[in-house]
């Protein structure tokens, strides 16, 4: 008994953190192309609205989870035609649309608002949910659920182990030696900056019409996920597996904060659910932290046992942006 | 020249006029009537004696918050941790009332002392920002975003533990101060001259600091170009330490202001969004400090006006918000278009 309520829960965690997945995986796949897609936040919830809206009004879920895919690939559309085409600071727009798109949402949102709608069902994949604890851990969820584990390995598999992933790895790292080896980087980096913005997309539709079925406006606590989304993304050093990891972490996290309530009831409930929050700042450092120079003077302070220690633990937790990131690349 | 003025101000125009298009036509997809909603809007900010002064008040965190990230700007930062350093301001001088609250202390001095905490509270928590950058290697963005969270998430265990009203905590904040140590306000009203003198002074001083200064033209240099300014002897992480660090107590003092001069207390998500929307007016006007008091104005008036969308149309007040974030849009992607069509000229 005690066994399946964990098991239960656990399958929950797998469950929530599919949204906070979609937007990770978007935003590796955007910033791996040398573009930094910061408007996520607003991404987020405004796909999350406009898929509910679309899917209350046409009573269809799969055209609500499209409407979300379009959106963001509309906000990843601008972002690319101001950096790429117009030489704006990705940074300076990404920020701007996070705020205009957090605000459109909030204001287009009141027709629908607190209305009950459409949600996509559970779906149990027969056989594969028979198996002892995996079956209750991963086969008991809905459709959006399993498409998220999909992503995870395509992404993986698309970067790391096809010819065009190569390519989109060069032309993050290293645009001017891509387009010699013929590489079209500013259109490429157009199409992949708007794949990377229609699956972040799916994040608002996998709230409002699965976990936090509805549409609720500024009550919907969505505000902030995005912002998380992009820090894990910088967790997860620009590997879809590893970025994974770090968006199941935070979603373990979020969960443990709410089993943890009812044995501390001495800390408000509002605390334990922001506690993930200072955790991603500590990793955001650990991962950053080998580039500091003082950290390799005190390194080579140290006796040799420790310190080859600590330089494996610092090398397994670094990651690498791409070389490019943020930078405009021209050809001439 | 004189043709390039004009093409400026052909694409400025164009920016603004395409921004306020495209508004309206959101305001009647909605089905709202939008020569009524911007008066709405224009009545909401300056109809009575009450609101402008509400203006006033919204205007006054607005400018030092500008300020503030002007100097950020200007050292090359994208301080987008305002928020917190605001919030933490809040905090700060939440906590020195508190302590001095039963002290027998004259309350113009428990005041001075809690201004002064709430900007201590801004650099610190801009300090720590600094820092995981500097020896960190924590981007500046993402650093502050995280360290957003944490302030709220403080306010909130403050709000609901320790600090919670006698009885049960709740979301509507701390026990108030008692009224001896409220900032001093225009009888009738809630606006604080102080307040209001503060931040003016604030922005005068940052518009002749970037200006004229040694001090101004190091920073630029760090900001444009950090590595040609080390070459030429200007001690950089020690500069954009120091911008953090006035961005950070220009946002505690904000924060500090919010609570003395309007809550009387603490209370979660007490630094209302004046942080980020002090980044849209700095890249509204292009990081030039003459126009911040003008259009940091407008932005205050947009946020007043726009409540009374919502009791009129019951439009959600976010209106003011889209309108805000379209224009930056619409300045800075004309600004792009611009420059590409004087390139290829």
């Amino acid at each position: 008994m005690e066994m399946n309520t964990l098991l239960i829960g656990l399958a929950g965690v797998l469950a929530t953190a599919a949204p906070v997945l979609f937007a990770v995986i978007g935003e590796t796949i955007t910033e791996r192309a040398g573009i930094i897609n910061l408007s996520l936040n607003g991404t987020v919830i405004l796909s999350a609205m406009g898929g509910f809206t679309v899917a209350y009004k046409t009573g269809s879920v799969p055209l609500g989870f499209l409407a979300g895919m379009v959106i963001g690939a509309i906000v990843a559309l601008i972002i690319a035609f101001s950096s790429i085409t117009l030489k704006r600071s990705q940074v300076a727009v990404g920020f701007v649309l996070a705020l205009l798109c957090r605000d459109l949402a909030y204001f287009l949102g009141v027709p629908v608002l607190n209305q009950s709608g459409p949600r996509l069902p559970s779906l149990s994949i027969p056989i594969l949910k028979d198996i002892p604890v995996i079956g209750t851990l991963f086969f008991k969820q809905d459709l959006i659920t399993y498409l998220s584990y999909l992503v995870i390995f395509l992404a993986w598999w698309w970067i790391f182990h096809t010819r065009p992933g190569l390519m989109l790895r060069g032309i993050g790292e290293r645009p001017a030696a891509a387009f010699v080896r013929g590489a079209n980087v500013n259109r490429m980096r157009y199409i992949y900056t708007i794949i990377g913005g229609a699956i972040a997309g799916l994040a608002g539709p996998t709230y409002s019409l699965s976990i936090k079925a509805g549409w609720m406006g500024t009550q919907s606590g969505l505000d902030g996920i995005g912002w998380i989304a992009l820090s894990i993304a910088i967790f997860g050093g620009w590997n879809p597996l590893r970025a994974a990891f770090g968006a199941y972490l935070f979603a373990f996290l979020q969960w443990l904060g709410l089993v943890l309530q009812s044995k501390l009831p001495g800390v408000p409930t509002q605390v334990l659910q922001v506690a993930p929050f200072p955790l991603m700042i500590l990793t955001l450092l650990l991962v950053n932290i080998s580039d500091a120079e003082w950290v390799e003077r005190i390194l080579a302070a140290m006796p040799e046992k420790p310190r080859r220690w600590m330089m494996k633990l610092l090398r397994a937790l670094r990651a690498s942006p791409p070389a490019a990131l943020g930078v405009p690349f021209e050809s001439e | 020249m004189k043709k390039n003025t004009w093409i400026n101000l052909g694409f400025q125009a164009g920016a603004l006029v395409l921004a306020l298009l495209i508004t309206t036509l959101i305001l009647v997809a909605v089905g709202a009537p939008p020569l009524k909603a911007y008066l709405s809007i224009l009545s909401g900010a300056f109809g009575s004696t009450r609101n402008m002064m509400a203006v006033l008040i919204t205007w006054s965190p607005l400018l030092l918050t500008t300020a503030g990230v002007l100097i950020t700007f200007s050292a090359g930062l994208w301080n987008i941790g305002m928020e917190g350093q605001m919030t933490l301001g809040a905090i700060f001088t939440t906590g020195m009332l508190r302590l001095l609250e039963d002290a027998v202390l004259p309350p113009a001095l428990i005041i001075i002392l809690g201004i002064l905490a709430g900007i201590i509270g801004g650099a610190i928590w801009a300090a720590l920002a600094g820092a995981l950058k500097t020896f960190g290697g924590v981007n500046e963005i993402f650093g502050g975003l995280g360290l957003n969270f944490v302030a709220t998430a403080l306010t909130i265990y403050l709000v609901f533990g320790p600090w919670k009203r006698p009885g049960v905590g709740s979301m509507s904040g701390t026990q108030p101060f008692d009224e001896s140590l409220w900032l001093p306000t225009l009888p009738g009203t809630e606006l604080s001259l102080w307040s209001l003198l503060l931040s003016v002074l604030v922005i005068i001083v940052v518009y002749f600091l970037l200006r004229g200064t040694h001090f101004g033209l190091r920073l630029k240099a760090v900001g444009k170009n950090s590595r040609a300014a080390f070459l030429m002897g200007v001690p950089t992480w020690q500069y954009s330490m120091l911008a953090f660090l006035l961005c950070g107590a220009f946002a505690g003092l904000a924060g500090g202001i919010q609570v003395m001069g309007i809550y009387h207390r603490l209370l979660p998500n007490i630094s209302n969004g004046y942080g980020f929307l002090g980044l849209l007016v700095a890249m509204l006007i292009n990081y030039q400090a003459v126009w911040a008091a003008p259009i940091a104005f407008l932005f205050a008036a947009l946020n007043i006006g726009s409540v009374q969308l919502q009791i009129l149309y019951k439009l959600d007040s976010s209106f003011a918000g889209v309108l805000q974030d379209m224009l930056v849009l619409l300045v800075l992607l004309g600004e792009g278009a611009r420059q590409r069509f004087v390139k290829k000229d």
